[in-house]
């Protein structure tokens, strides 16, 4: 992808899709529509893209993005510490593929500081980026119909926590007792994009 | 003044507009399924557009008022009872201190709307009074039993007002993000046959069955924003309509995107009932920014 230009995609008549190639320039550029005050009603970062919803002239936009710029670096959101209790069914199938052993798996995954690049699946679900990608696991074959309420796990080089209990096919290392979703605090996610997540041992 | 609710049939949530503003924390909109119904129900019995009503899905709705109030019902026509007597459909109706309120199953439709002067004001969660029914975001769904907080009322209910006439037509798509996904000729096979609404159809989405719609290759979609009337094609090929409780992302193309006038329709299907697409052109290319 030339690296100076994004592509636009149309999305209906009142949004686009906008192309940026990966997480972590989506989340730049989410951040700095909302500061920039970009016309939209819902700007959405995910892997490779940002949706801009509900946009009265959709066709206005491109010219809207030209006050960003890629090479832009994002804005550091706040740091979170997340406490963790590594006893997760997977800790031994992660360990094995890092080549290490259990105390390993423990010291690589709180020796990385992550940021939170977009939420999905579920209120409060962050996608966590900063495991390098020779540490990518592959998810289980077949999810399992029920994760408690606080498991921390991982799917390819993302980290995750449930905030809330469900089926789910994500490595488990282990849980943490942080409420991650609260929809009676004005700031309902812990880790919205942007914040900066490290794990310590509990 | 409150609602005591008595009976419910297979699910009655609270609505207004939704919630704006949060999918990039993965909360889904929500709102009123079929909005149209609901702001007439509103501005029948004098609420603002703002007012948070009752959707009812296949009436079996029964709930007790405390004092005399206005109540409107319109969407889906549930015959209504005001202490047993039939009233008016999409029409302000007065229900005496005490009465009875009850919708009954409608012969055609799906989603009632039961708006009552004042409005249902049950505490808002993140701005808004609608259920979200993926995440459970927002108050519970309505239980026998629920004591429901009613507003002051606004003032008189407007004497008269037009009901929207039911056109149902075609459901009117444009082209999607990711139309270039499929194979030439999906969008006309869309567009082509009628498609049977299925069982599992809820709030969340229009499940469809039909001619499949195919994929020119087999790549994985990285998860990426939706929007509401989203046509999304799961690799069974066959197209999920998003509605209002869609998940904010998802994995899988979409070919294309319902109009957004159109969608009040999907409000009111059945299972079994079918639907047919007509293509609208692309919207203009936005082109990209350059940097």
């Amino acid at each position: 992808m030339d690296p100076r230009s994004v592509r636009l995609r149309p999305v209906g008549r009142t949004a686009a899709l906008v192309e940026v190639g990966d997480a972590a320039t989506a989340f730049a550029l989410a951040t700095w529509a909302r500061s920039a005050g970009v016309d939209a009603v819902e700007v959405v970062p995910a892997a490779e893209t940002v949706l801009f919803d509900g946009v009265a002239d959709p066709g206005a936009l491109a010219a809207a993005l030209e006050g960003w710029s890629p090479a832009a670096a994002p804005v550091a959101g706040e740091p979170v510490e997340v406490p963790v209790t590594y006893d997760g069914p997977d800790l031994d199938f992660v360990a094995e593929a890092w080549g290490t052993d259990r105390d390993g798996v423990v010291a690589h995954h709180t020796g990385v500081e992550y940021v939170a690049e977009f939420c999905g699946f579920a209120p409060g679900f962050s996608y966590l980026a900063g495991l390098p990608a020779d540490l990518a696991v592959p998810r289980l074959a077949s999810p399992r119909a029920r994760i408690p309420a606080g498991s921390v796990g991982l799917a390819g080089a993302w980290c995750g926590i449930y905030p809330t209990a469900s089926p789910g096919g994500w490595r488990l290392l282990g849980r943490t007792d942080v409420t991650l979703w609260d929809q009676t605090r004005e700031q309902p996610a812990l880790l919205p994009p942007g914040t900066r997540v490290t794990f310590v041992v509990a | 003044m409150t609602l005591h609710v008595v009976e419910t049939g297979p699910l009655v949530t609270v609505q207004d507009r939704g919630r704006v503003g949060l999918a990039h924390l993965g909360v889904p909109r929500a709102g009123a399924l079929d909005a149209p119904a609901a702001a007439l129900a509103n501005r029948l019995v004098g609420n603002d557009p703002t007012a948070a009503v009752l959707e009812v899905l296949l009436g079996g709705l029964s709930a007790r008022a405390d004092a005399g109030c206005w109540v409107a019902v319109t969407g889906a026509p549930s015959p209504l009872l005001v202490a047993g007597e039939a009233r008016g459909h999409a029409h302000a109706e007065w229900v005496p201190a005490g009465a009875t309120i009850t919708l009954l199953r409608p012969e055609t439709g799906a989603r009632s709307y039961l708006a009552v002067a004042g409005g249902i004001a049950v505490d808002p969660v993140l701005g808004s009074r609608s259920t979200d029914t993926l995440a459970w975001v927002g108050p519970p769904r309505v239980e026998v039993g629920a004591v429901l907080p009613v507003g002051p009322s606004y003032g008189e209910p407007r004497p008269l007002d037009t009901p929207r006439t039911p056109r149902p037509g075609p459901l009117r798509v444009t082209p999607g993000p990711r139309a270039d996904w499929f194979v030439d000729g999906a969008l006309d096979v869309l567009c082509g046959s009628p498609y049977v609404v299925e069982a599992d159809s809820n709030r969340v989405g229009l499940r469809l069955d039909g001619p499949p719609l195919e994929r020119r290759g087999a790549d994985e979609l990285a998860s990426e924003g939706m929007v509401l009337g989203a046509v999304q094609v799961p690799p069974s090929g066959r197209p999920v309509v998003f509605l209002a409780d869609h998940p904010p992302t998802g994995g899988y193309p979409v070919i294309g995107v319902v109009d957004a006038d159109d969608l009040w329709q999907c409000a009111q299907l059945r299972p079994g009932e079918t639907v047919r697409f007509s293509r609208r052109p692309a919207p203009p290319d936005p082109g990209s920014a350059t940097h």
